[in-house]
This record gives C-alpha cells, sequence and structure tokens, in this order.
C-alpha cells in the first residue's frame, strides 16, 4: 500500500500536490488537535465527567484532515458516529464542541445531542449519526438538492466499514450513481465494527470494490497516509464537482481506543493495537516526514502537541464553566 | 362548489403546490408514467418533468433518507410510501433520522418534508398490504400525523402539510381515493390540530378517522330518523391532536365511543379515552367510555374474514345502541 510502491519522495509528492509549508503545518496541527481532543475525552470520562458514551477516532486524524483540506470548507458533510474528528478539521469551534460532548446548553446542538449527534448547519455539517449507516440515504436528497438548486457544493458522506453492510449503503450507491450525484463516499475502515473485525463480516474485500457494482469509480487506500488520503480526495472532488457522478474511497485505517465505553477490547491483541501505534500512526509518519524533509525540527512535534493540548484544555475550562440545560426546557424543540 | 374525488384533490394540492413553490419535489416508486400506484400523480410527470416527479427503484429507507437529506437542503420534498405498510420498511428513517433531528441538534435542524401513505383494509389486498399504523407514528415524537377522510380536508391538509417545517405522516386511506366531495378551486389551507365536527348531536360523541367517519356518519343519519342524535368529531390530525373540540363535546354528551380501523391494543382509542378522562369531561360522563377497533389480527384475505376484522357499519349501529341502552 502506499508510499513503498511509489518510487516518489516525501517532498516530490509535496511539490507535485502544490501544498505550501503553511497547508502542511495546518494539516499537522490539525491531527494534533483532534488526537488531543479524544485523548481528553478519554480523560474526562474516566474522571466520570462524560454522562454519555462516546466513540473516539485516535488513530484515524490523517482520514478527518486529508478529507477535508481537500474539499471546501462549503461542501456539504454527512458523518458517521465516530465523528470528532471530522468536525475538528471541517473548522468546528472547539469550545461548543466540548460544551456538546460535556451536555451544556452551550453546545452545537445545546446538549441535545451529545458526542454522537454533533452538528453545525451554519457550517454545513449535516450532523453525525447514531444509527450505523442511517445518514448514507440522506446523501441523496443533498446530492439531489445540490442539482436543482444548480449549486457547485459536493457532499462528503463517511461512514465505516459497519455500515457497507447495512441496506441503505447499497440502495444509495445505486441511485447515486443512477442519478449523477454530486457525493463522495468515504468509508473509513478501522478493521472493526464494534467487535467484529471486517474479515468475517464482509465476503469480498475491500469492500471499495462493492462499489463496481453500481459502475462507481472507487479507490482503496492507506488512510493513514495524509498525502495519499489528499491527494485522492482532491482528484475525487475535482471530478465529481465536474459533474461525472460519485466517487467511493475506502481508507484503511485502526483505532486505538475500543469501540465505546464498555469496550474492554477482548476481540484483538494488546501487540496489535501496539504495532499500529508504533509503526503506522498517522501524525507520527507525517511529522516524521515533515522533520525528513526539513519542514519542522524533531523538537517541533511536541510544541505542537502542547499547543492542541492548550487548545483543549481550554476548551475544557470553557465547558466546565457553561451553565447545564434548564429542565423546564426539555420538551422544547420537539418541532419546529 | 365542484366535487372532485379524494384522490383528484391530493392531486390538485400537489400540483398547485409544485407550481407554485419549486422547493416541493415528489419522490417515489412508479409515481411518473404509471402514476402511481392508486393513480395520484397521474399526468404529474408531463407538467413538471422528471426532475421534479423523481422516480426511484424499490428502495423504501432511501426514499425516505433521500427527502430527509433533501429537507435538510431546504428542499420540500413529497415522499409517496405505495402502500402505508411498507413504512415498516422505513422506520429507521422516519423514527431515528425525519422525527428526531430538530431535537437532536438542539433546534438547528428543520426537516420540512411530507410522507403520503396509503392504508386501511377493504381491497382484498391481504395482510400486508392494508394496514392502518397511524398509532406508531404517533408514538414518535416530532412527526405529525394527518388522516384525512375528505377530499375537502386532503386537499387543505395536504397544502398545510407540505408548509409545516416537521415531518409530516399524511395516510391516505385506499377506499376513499374514488370518494367524491365539495372542493373549492384554488388555494385553502386546513390549519392542523383543528378538528371539524363531521355532524352534530347530543346524545354520544363519536371520534373517529379516515373511512370510519363516513360509516358512522351513514348510521348516524339512520339513526337520526329514530331521534338519536349523535355527534361526529373527526380529529382530522393526531398529531397534534385537537383534545378541546373532543372535551368539549364530551361534556356536552356525557358518552364516547371512539372508533378507528386501527388495531385495538394500543391504539389511539386508548389516547383519546385517556384525554377525556384526565379532563373536566370526566365528570359529564354518565356510561362507561367505549372503543370499538379493528381486531387484533393481521388483515386476513378473505372477503367475509376481512370484513369481520374492521368495525362495519351494523357494528356501529349495535355499539351506539348498546351504549345508549346503558349495556355497559
Amino acid at each position: 500500500m502506499g508510499e513503498e510502491q511509489k518510487k516518489e519522495t516525501f517532498t516530490e509528492k509535496v511539490e507535485r500536490l502544490k501544498l505550501s509549508t503553511e497547508e502542511l503545518l495546518d494539516m499537522y496541527k490539525t491531527m494534533c488537535v483532534i488526537r488531543q481532543f479524544e485523548l481528553m475525552a478519554d480523560k474526562l470520562y474516566a474522571l466520570g465527567k462524560v454522562h454519555g458514551t462516546m466513540h473516539l477516532s485516535a488513530g484515524q486524524e490523517a482520514v478527518a484532515v486529508g478529507l477535508s483540506r481537500a474539499t471546501r470548507v462549503d461542501d456539504y458533510l454527512i458523518n458517521h458516529h465516530r465523528g470528532h474528528g471530522h468536525f475538528i478539521s471541517k473548522q468546528a469551534n472547539i469550545n461548543l464542541m466540548m460544551c456538546e460532548f460535556l451536555g451544556k446548553e452551550a453546545g452545537y446542538c445545546k446538549g441535545r445531542g451529545g458526542s454522537m449527534h454533533i452538528a453545525d448547519f451554519s457550517s454545513n455539517n449535516l450532523g453525525a449519526n447514531g444509527i450505523v449507516g442511517g445518514g448514507i440515504p440522506h446523501s441523496l436528497g443533498v446530492g439531489l438538492a445540490i442539482q436543482m438548486k444548480k449549486m457547485d457544493q459536493i457532499c462528503i458522506t463517511i461512514f465505516g466499514d459497519g455500515a457497507s453492510n447495512e441496506g441503505v449503503f447499497h440502495e444509495t450507491l445505486n441511485m447515486a450513481a443512477l442519478w449523477k450525484l454530486p457525493i463522495l463516499y468515504v468509508c473509513e475502515n478501522n478493521k472493526y465494527g464494534m467487535s467484529m473485525d471486517v474479515e468475517r463480516v464482509s465476503a469480498k474485500l475491500p469492500i471499495a470494490q462493492r462499489a463496481e457494482a453500481y459502475g462507481i469509480p472507487w479507490h482503496y487506500i492507506d488512510g493513514n497516509d495524509l498525502l495519499s488520503v489528499y491527494e485522492h480526495a482532491r482528484d475525487a472532488a475535482e471530478r465529481i464537482r465536474s459533474g461525472n457522478g460519485p466517487v467511493f474511497i475506502e481508507t484503511q485505517t485502526y483505532r486505538y481506543f475500543g469501540h465505546s465505553k464498555s469496550d474492554r477490547n477482548l476481540y484483538r491483541s494488546k501487540e496489535e493495537i501496539e504495532t499500529w501505534k508504533t509503526t503506522k500512526d498517522p501524525i507520527l509518519r507525517f511529522g516524521n516526514h515533515l522533520i525528513e524533509s526539513g519542514l519542522i525540527k524533531p523538537q517541533d512535534t511536541e510544541v505542537y502537541e502542547q499547543e492542541a493540548l492548550s487548545i483543549i484544555e481550554a476548551a475544557v475550562a470553557f465547558a466546565d464553566a457553561s451553565p447545564e440545560p434548564d429542565p423546564s426546557t426539555v420538551t422544547e424543540y420537539v418541532y419546529a | 362548489m365542484p366535487e372532485i374525488t379524494y384522490n383528484e384533490a391530493i392531486r390538485s394540492a400537489l400540483r398547485e403546490e409544485m407550481r407554485r413553490d419549486e422547493r416541493v419535489f415528489i419522490i417515489g416508486e412508479d409515481i411518473g408514467r404509471y402514476g402511481g400506484a392508486f393513480g395520484v400523480t397521474t399526468g404529474m410527470l408531463d407538467e413538471f418533468g422528471e426532475k421534479r416527479i423523481i422516480e426511484t427503484p424499490i428502495s423504501e429507507p432511501s426514499i425516505i433518507g433521500a427527502a430527509v437529506g433533501a429537507a435538510l437542503l431546504g428542499m420540500r420534498p413529497v415522499a409517496e410510501i405505495m402502500f402505508m405498510d411498507f413504512t415498516l420498511l422505513t422506520l429507521d428513517q422516519i423514527g431515528n433520522q425525519a422525527a428526531k433531528m430538530h431535537y437532536m441538534f438542539g433546534g438547528k435542524a428543520v426537516v420540512p418534508m411530507v410522507v403520503r401513505m396509503p392504508g386501511g383494509s377493504g381491497t382484498g389486498a391481504a395482510a400486508q398490504h392494508s394496514q392502518s399504523l397511524e398509532t406508531l407514528l404517533m408514538h414518535l415524537p416530532g412527526l405529525k400525523v394527518v388522516t384525512p377522510s375528505t377530499p375537502y380536508d386532503a386537499k387543505g391538509l395536504l397544502l398545510t402539510a407540505i408548509r409545516d417545517l416537521n415531518p409530516v405522516c399524511f395516510i391516505e386511506h385506499k377506499l376513499l381515493y374514488k370518494t367524491k366531495g365539495e372542493v373549492p378551486e384554488g388555494e385553502y389551507t386546513i390549519p392542523f390540530g383543528v378538528a371539524d365536527i363531521k355532524r352534530e348531536g347530543t346524545d354520544l360523541t363519536i371520534v373517529s378517522n379516515g373511512i370510519m367517519v363516513h360509516k358512522a356518519l351513514a348510521v348516524a343519519d339512520r339513526l337520526a330518523k329514530e331521534g338519536i342524535n349523535v355527534e361526529i368529531i373527526d380529529p382530522r390530525t393526531l398529531v397534534p391532536l385537537d383534545s378541546e373540540t373532543i372535551i368539549n363535546s364530551v361534556v356536552k354528551t356525557g358518552k364516547l365511543l371512539v372508533i378507528h380501523e386501527a388495531c385495538e391494543t394500543a391504539g389511539w382509542a386508548g389516547e383519546i379515552m385517556a384525554v377525556v378522562s384526565s379532563s373536566r369531561a370526566f365528570d359529564y360522563l354518565d356510561t362507561p367510555m367505549r372503543r370499538l377497533t379493528g381486531k387484533n389480527v393481521p388483515i386476513p384475505y378473505n372477503r367475509i374474514l376481512e370484513r369481520a376484522a374492521v368495525p362495519q357499519e351494523e357494528d356501529i349501529e349495535r355499539e351506539i345502541r348498546a351504549i345508549l341502552n346503558g349495556a355497559y
């Protein structure tokens, strides 16, 4: 997969993709913020400050950042339940995210949604979904609306490996291809649907080849290689925006934390988790490339990590100081 | 006022609203050249074209999902689910997605969409094409549930449904499609949450919807010749429910009979009785409240069995007489 096969060096690739140092550093820093958000979420849970559950995306940062930087800020996003990284990379306000995570009135959804349902309609972020695959068919309506209103956005629809076995996955791919809708489908394969290894639940891999059945161009790529995600998403977005219909990208990645708070990781080995952390970590890999190409110094990575942590700590302080929702408002927002 | 059918009234609402508002489109199965399984969208493809009369594969969950997505972007989708029974295929999209988005996103998502669904028995279509599932939908906060019984109500309520900012389940009874009634030309709307007193009376309050309103009316007309005056209230929208009109009527008559085709267990008759029994009308009741509903069975195919599964005029007459004779 990926870089071993290509002779191209990191520097050559950066030049070919016309990415500035500023852009590369923004990508690196954003991955750090996502990682620190997830580590803090885990810590807050351990401290008993989180009322509900959470699905953390540590280890999957390159997918979120590669996708968001390859597409436009005003493109539409349909997200899955492990969605913190995608919100952060779509330039969410971290303070409001943390408020939502902690159930505060100032949160994106006024504390009614929580970790699994963060949305920001003002930035075309149409929300995360607690139902596996539940958001996939919404892409059809978003795509149709984009066509009818003659807008030039695309709809990025992200779901996990588990969602690819839901019926709506197939229904939706069929219709999206039929109607040439402007949608980028991204299957963020983190190897496990809760406890089920993707190999135990998929008759044929990669998942992306299922798109072939609907005549949709597909790619199966290393989701922990930031620039590979960026390049494939950028090319796909251009093709989609030009009116050529949907594209399907499967990004192979790995989640470090368990599925949710109840997960004791009984279905995978500590060695497996460690191997991914030490040899395939997206932040480590991209950081090493930046160091090797002389764009940052080795000690800079720690500085960026600290900066990211400060942002998250400030968000926690902001959320801690924010009021809880008033119980008398519990029945508000049922109807518009 | 011209007389048109229930079917034509629905088409007229769709057509007028699509002419008025370019955000409105219809999505569903066989709604183009075929005109929909019950012919409601007949001729609309010619006027509006396939970009606004969107025919889909047989993929009900994603039809509703597509409507949700379009509604989130400010469109006004009207989805047609060929038979209400197929709504069960779509419950995630209706119940977990459409119904909950406004709330779970803190009031920031708006999902203005209509799902039209023909329900009810009487066509020999048996267990999977004959159900009355309105209670299932009433139990999901975030949805509005509309069950028009006349062409006039169908048109006025559908215009309101399309303009409403929430997901609206619009339940049409199959046996009503060919019934006729007076419908004014041009635009008029009927607000949600306003019941219609289909017949005024003093002796007994009947609350009913859909086809059962017509059966109750026929019985009431016959009983009127004997001097029995039955009041018939059609809530028209079950969510939101016009409790006040029902309560006022029971205060007047002192007797309540709720009639619906849907199954008895946890059916909405129980909800109406709960509303009345916890209101000031309770003190005015002079007999126990009663319900006459579909039996707790799947709708059978055989004509005699199918009739026996849901209330018929003779059942309604018998029940009214029993209540008035103090049988309970």
